[in-house]
């Protein structure tokens, strides 16, 4: 067996597309992130708040999350297609222009982001409202009396006590976006000029499509080095904020 | 927005179906092997869960249980392995693949996955809570270390064995990308594997109803086993915090 050495190494730090695969990975990361927790925590203090239909919508919004990518994929290409799609048939049915959900390299990824919230936010809702119901009773009665107002109970106690439970969202999140796969594959098979291109996706078509097998193997092990930087910065930057 | 199930209008293209027909389920039928890799899913997914259920209980027992030498080393391993990306084993797993001959047969889909960190950690945690006057008891009666975890442990963790069991089925039946990469061979395709290429290939061939209905096959038993199960699948995915 004979060593490449440092070859591939030179290759991947001359390799643009792969470093433009890690930033697609990232503004998908930058977008599902924070709106995978505001949406989820919104929607958990809702249901919070009315115990008797709470297992009804509980039971609905967890489906997406167990049914495979595979198939939300495909439903949501249903609603991106340009000329087909749902949306944009809503669209023109009232008189407004399309738009290339999946055909603009500026907005494609976004769509995929939004696509991948919806399929998850049921886990995270899941996991907020048992945050939520570790908030002592006691705290928000004491701020009743004060006279707070709900803003100022959201803020100043229900964020503070649930920090665990956003960290945690924030790591599984984080973790389980950077294997972004097949929606990509599915969706756009990389996108418009590489726009939806996930690092995952570059690397297995390096490896099994091109043939590329020790590039790809170098590819993987700098890609996993950058995921673990992210998520000790990220415990970092989040422990700090408690 | 929770109400949009996976549920399609079957073989029409207007938002609401003006009739409904089977015929493009008939089609899908004819264009792909999917019942065979309905099959094929099932088999994968239930030697997996299977498995892991059975490896991870007699790991965990080991240690949760046993007294051994570098017994908490070994646990510490266990879980630095939990950390890794899987990015980095997929191409150095694929070549073992290769080596073995494993492409293109179920051993490649199943025996990578037959040892679960995750599974090895719930149980260990889980049987620490089981007395061990109850373990020893039997060890006096004369069981020896495997009835001790299948007629002693098994029977006093259902929840533990339930909560893997649903999770490990679950991932299992949904794993695409390694699939994609160990399997050549359409006989063998698991069955989120083969609607991909079936989206994605052009086999399709823009009939949108064929894509749409072998959609809706591929969500059905989850949905089913879901709407039976839902209690059991929320505690179970909850507790662990994973996410498809």
């Amino acid at each position: 067996m004979e060593y490449t050495g440092l070859n591939n190494y030179v290759r991947l730090f001359n390799d643009i597309t792969f470093f433009k695969s890690i930033g697609n990975t990232l503004i998908f990361l930058v977008i599902h992130i924070p709106l995978q927790i505001i949406v989820a925590l919104f929607l958990a203090e809702i249901l919070n708040q009315k115990i008797k239909l709470m297992g009804a919508f509980r039971g609905a919004f967890f489906l997406p999350v167990i049914v495979s990518g595979v198939v939300v994929t495909i439903l949501w290409q249903q609603l991106y297609g340009y000329d087909t799609g749902l949306l944009n048939r809503l669209l023109t049915g009232i008189g407004l222009g399309k738009i290339g959900w999946l055909t603009d390299p500026n907005i494609a990824m976004t769509s995929i982001a939004v696509m991948a919230t919806w399929k998850n936010v049921g886990l995270y809702i899941v996991l907020f409202l048992v945050g939520l119901q570790t908030v002592p009773v006691q705290y928000y009665e004491a701020a009743d009396l004060e006279g707070a107002n709900h803003w100022q109970k959201f803020f100043k106690i229900t964020l503070p006590m649930i920090n665990p439970t956003i960290f945690m969202v924030v790591i599984l999140s984080t973790i389980g976006g950077f294997s972004l796969f097949i929606e990509p594959y599915i969706m756009t098979g990389g996108g418009p000029l590489n726009s939806t291109v996930s690092a995952v996706l570059y690397i297995y078509k390096q490896g099994f499509f091109y043939y590329h097998m020790g590039y790809a193997a170098t590819l993987g092990l700098f890609f996993a080095l950058i995921i673990l930087s992210v998520v000790v910065i990220q415990k970092k930057f989040i422990e700090k904020d408690n | 927005m929770a109400s949009i199930a996976p549920e399609n209008e079957i073989g029409s293209l207007t938002i609401v179906p003006t009739s409904l027909t089977l015929s493009s389920y008939e089609q899908m039928v004819d264009k792909i092997p999917i019942g065979g890799a309905f099959i094929n899913s099932l088999i994968v997914a239930s030697s997996i869960t299977i498995g892991v259920l059975v490896f991870g209980s007699m790991i965990g027992y080991a240690l949760s249980k046993l007294v051994f030498k570098g017994r908490d080393l070994i646990f510490y391993v266990i879980i630095f392995t939990m950390t890794l990306p899987f990015q980095i084993t997929l191409i150095p797993q694929y070549i073992i693949m290769v080596k073995f001959g494993w492409i293109d047969t179920y051993w490649a889909l199943i025996v990578p996955y037959l040892i679960n960190a995750l599974s090895i950690i719930m149980f260990r945690q889980y049987f620490k809570s089981i007395s061990d006057s109850l373990i020893d008891a039997a060890r006096i009666d004369g069981c020896n270390e495997i009835q001790i975890i299948f007629r002693i442990l098994w029977p006093n963790s259902m929840p533990a064995i339930i909560t893997i069991g649903i999770i490990t089925f679950m991932a299992s039946w949904n794993e695409v990308l390694w699939p994609l990469i160990v399997i050549r061979d359409e006989s063998l395709m698991t069955m989120p594997q083969l609607v991909t290429l079936f989206a994605v290939g052009g086999r399709a061939e823009s009939q949108l109803g064929v894509k749409l209905a072998s959609a809706v096959m591929l969500a059905l038993p989850i949905v089913l086993a879901y709407l039976f199960f839902q209690k059991y699948f929320i505690q179970s995915m909850a507790s662990t915090g994973i996410k498809e």
